[in-house]
């Protein structure tokens, strides 16, 4: 495959792959943005019931391991073996403590009878049903591409250390990164959407 | 455009953009205790654009990205955009 | 005119193209270690997958058009003819799903975008070579989970290809593996678009600028946007009618706070979108087929391009015209009622160039130019009979009736659909190297053609009178309407099984060899061997100043 070696071209995939994702989160950001009209104090106060500590925490993790993929991405290029894996192992490991709060955050939810179809939910206001609907289906989906992020970090992290990611080909490295990026992306405006909404 | 020339991000500009996005998330949790009434969401979403576009530019090297990338993604954006805001031509005159 | 349109002429052997023993991509697989079916299952070779995906294809038409012809059976007579109502909800069903994601949306960029783009473009492969097997296995795999839904957990889904909620989350029917299959099909055509886009962009060749590719390829560049980013939306949506019918959340359900009018307008963000990913690589065919026989430069080349991306734009923006009875907001109709009449002006600028390269052309008649003939009539009667529906005044008159249909089938069928079969007889002797007899293919675009405006018109009328869409029954007063179009369906079933007979009879023994360039085309397909050899070009390829430039095509029939 000659076009393997074509770097630029490869980028070109990947983003064009990204933009599906975008669009993607996009359909549910067109539910929340016409939901959010339709119920806006409902979601006001859902909002106020979700955890803005863990929130926080959580996405200054995400923000930490997108540094550190960036970085990686740095030393591999100046030929720093070490210290790539190093960074490597950091953003997954960000990721997992990531996925460990979500756990517990929406355990905590489901403890207190808030879940999709719980009888709290479907008894009460409307607008508080959806909120946490799309709640569960956006961070849901959220979490499945932390997942596959992870599975993307963890291959090249075992590329990098088997030398089939160096300095002078390290297009997978860079796209895993580029996928990471998209998942702290799509965070950015989760956070602020069903976290800090007055 | 050849990957022997394309751009190495350093480590302080890394460092730099990560310091920007802690401040900017400290920013917007900070405002999310004040009621600004209606501009508490635009605010809000300032500032998360504003954190995308800095992960965007640096850490995903848009910056350093050829037209066709740069272009194309602003169309993706542009189609988001009208995914939204189109639906509401229907929701807000109902 | 001293041409004469018989087969033999077109069978003779150019010697001004090198006839070198180059063997063709039949002799030489890629990688080269494959042999016997791997040589095919595992091939990186675009062309190749371009003939996978024509058998695939074609198995999953030839269902779809007798799925078809059995539901017009079913409605030929009052009450029931051959089948009961609940099979009559699955068979519409099933005729749409399989139309729509497995037959129409791939059809011509699977198979002739996958074989044709790389050739026109001067290059070798596609971009990700691998990742078009891969788009290929989820096509199959898709197809194959359509299938298994027929037979498993309450059978093939009786909500239209739509899966309009509530209906579709409340039915008993297997609604979640169709679903899922619809969704794995998305896939294969998003990752089919991000190939092509990649491709137009880095293995380009070098000479070639934006004006100098060839408009089928520039119309696959604007389809593959739309692909690109349109299908997700449907991916999403799919995903939450699953989400929906384990998990009861209730996003469109009024009962729990949902708006079933969201599910519409998700649906349709990408649906409507979907029907230019069709129409528009059938263009491309048609711009390509024109000009040839013409042996003219296309009128408005630029303008062609241009419309094309015009259309994949402005066809984004008019999604909510399918919903003018559904309950949204008047606003809302007044909006996307004007902005569809704007998806008119691109469509009209292609027809009216396409006419105006045949004013005064020295016309050389062919089947595929037949069939491009018949494209534009069917296609423009598609496309002015849309205007109606456009306009929110009849819509609410005509909406959901047999109207629809017929102006539906119109611009897929008669467009997409003959776009599909000019491409088959335009481009068949380069795919295989064998030419086709081209009496019984003229009686076959005849009889098809006759057929389909006694199948369709009727409804038409039907429709303007007030007979629904995916009825099981009617009223004594659209009998005859109903009896003609069961006859006219017969016809055109027949026509183009007809035309299917005769492409698979050129490769009985005595086949007829195809020439290097039968037409006389100047794209650069026509300038190497049929069929051609593995990396498509033994010689860097010459590209042309002007892709439509005629003047150095020896076989041109002025010359002979």
């Amino acid at each position: 495959m000659e076009s393997q070696h074509d770097h630029t071209g490869i980028r070109i995939g990947m983003w064009l792959f990204l933009y599906t994702e975008i669009i993607l989160f996009g359909g549910l950001f067109v539910l929340y943005a016409v939901y959010f009209h339709n119920y806006p104090r409902e979601f006001s106060a859902g909002g106020k019931e979700l955890n803005r500590l863990i929130g926080s925490f959580n996405t200054i993790i995400l923000l930490v391991s997108s540094c550190t993929v960036a970085a990686s991405i740095t030393a591999i290029r100046q030929a720093s073996k070490k210290l790539c894996l190093l960074l490597l192992a950091a953003s997954f490991l960000c990721g997992a403590i990531f996925l460990v709060n979500k756990y517990f955050e929406w355990g905590h939810k489901i403890a207190h009878d808030i879940y999709p179809n719980s009888p709290t939910l479907t008894g009460g206001p409307h607008g508080k049903n959806i909120f946490f609907g799309l709640y569960y289906v956006i961070t849901g989906l959220h979490g499945l591409h932390v997942i596959i992020g992870m599975t993307l970090l963890g291959l090249s992290f075992l590329f990098v250390f088997n030398d089939k990611i160096t300095a002078r080909s390290f297009a997978l490295l860079e796209n895993s990164g580029l996928y990471w990026h998209l998942v702290d992306l799509i965070w950015i405006f989760v956070f602020p959407l069903f976290y800090l909404i007055l | 455009m050849d990957s022997a020339i394309q751009h190495i991000t350093p480590y302080k500009t890394l460092g730099l953009i990560l310091v920007a996005l802690l401040v900017l998330t400290g920013i917007t949790v900070g405002v999310s205790y004040l009621d600004l009434g209606v501009f508490n969401v635009p605010i809000t979403l300032a500032i998360a654009s504003a954190k995308a576009t800095l992960v965007l530019l640096f850490f995903m090297h848009l910056k350093y990205e050829g037209r066709a990338i740069k272009f194309s993604f602003i169309g993706t954006i542009c189609f988001l955009a009208i995914m939204i805001s189109f639906t509401f031509w229907d929701v807000a005159f109902r | 005119m001293a041409f004469s349109p018989q087969k033999k002429s077109f069978a003779i052997k150019d010697p001004t193209i090198s006839m070198t023993t180059t063997p063709s991509f039949y002799e030489t697989p890629s990688p080269p270690e494959l042999v016997g079916i791997k040589a095919w299952l595992l091939t990186h070779d675009h062309k190749r997958l371009g003939l996978m995906y024509l058998w695939a294809i074609l198995f999953w038409f030839v269902i779809g058009l007798t799925i078809g012809l059995l539901i017009r059976v079913e409605l030929m007579t009052i009450g029931r003819t051959i089948m009961s109502a609940a099979v009559y909800n699955s068979a519409f069903t099933l005729h749409g799903v399989i139309m729509i994601f497995l037959f129409v949306i791939p059809v011509i960029p699977a198979i002739f975008g996958n074989f044709f783009l790389p050739i026109q473009l001067g290059t070798d492969d596609v971009f990700f070579p691998r990742l078009n097997l891969l788009s290929w296995y989820l096509y199959m795999f898709g197809g194959l989970l359509a299938i298994l839904s027929l037979f498993t957990a309450g059978g093939f889904p009786d909500t239209g290809w739509t899966f309009y909620v509530p209906f579709s989350i409340g039915t008993k029917h297997n609604v979640p593996l169709t679903v899922f299959a619809a969704f794995i099909l998305g896939m294969s055509s998003m990752l089919t678009g991000l190939n092509f886009i990649t491709t137009v962009h880095r293995k380009r060749s070098p000479a070639m600028g934006w004006m100098q590719i060839p408009l089928f390829t520039w119309s696959l560049y604007a389809t593959a946007w739309v692909q690109l980013l349109a299908t997700p939306v449907i991916s999403i949506t799919l995903l939450l009618v699953i989400i929906e019918r384990f998990f009861n959340i209730g996003l469109f359900d009024p009962d729990k706070g949902g708006d079933p009018i969201l599910y519409q307008h998700l649906f349709w963000m990408y649906s409507h979108p979907a029907v230019y990913v069709m129409i528009l690589p059938g263009m491309g065919v048609i711009s390509e087929i024109i000009p040839t026989f013409s042996r003219k430069a296309i009128f408005g080349y630029r303008a062609i391009v241009f419309s094309s991306m015009g259309i994949a734009i402005a066809g984004s923006l008019v999604w909510a015209h399918h919903m003018f009875v559904s309950g949204m907001s008047d606003t809302a109709v007044f909006v996307f009622s004007l902005l569809t009449f704007l998806v008119a002006i691109p469509s009209a600028i292609k027809v009216f160039s396409w006419v105006s390269t045949l004013y005064k052309a020295s016309i050389e008649m062919t089947p595929p130019l037949l069939y491009a003939l018949v494209f534009i009539y069917l296609f423009s009667v598609g496309g002015l009979t849309g205007l109606v529906l456009g306009a929110a005044g009849p819509d609410i008159h005509v909406h959901d009736t047999h109207f629809v249909v017929a102006h539906f089938h119109f611009t897929m069928f008669g467009g997409t659909g003959f776009a599909f079969f000019a491409a088959l007889h335009y481009w068949w002797p380069k795919m295989f190297g064998v030419m086709y007899d081209f009496r019984r293919a003229y009686i076959a675009a005849t009889l098809a053609t006759v057929g389909f405006m006694f199948h369709y018109v009727p409804m038409f009328i039907l429709g303007l009178k007030g007979m629904p869409r995916r009825s099981y029954d009617f009223l004594p007063q659209f009998s005859q309407g109903n009896g003609l179009a069961a006859v006219g369906g017969i016809l055109l079933f027949s026509g183009i099984i007809l035309m299917l007979i005769n492409l698979m009879l050129s490769f009985r023994k005595n086949r007829i060899i195809a020439a290097a360039n039968p037409w006389g085309g100047c794209t650069l397909e026509w300038t190497i061997p049929s069929p051609p050899p593995l990396h498509n070009f033994t010689k860097e390829p010459h590209i042309k100043e002007y892709p439509y430039d005629f003047s150095d095509i020896p076989d041109s029939p002025q010359k002979t």
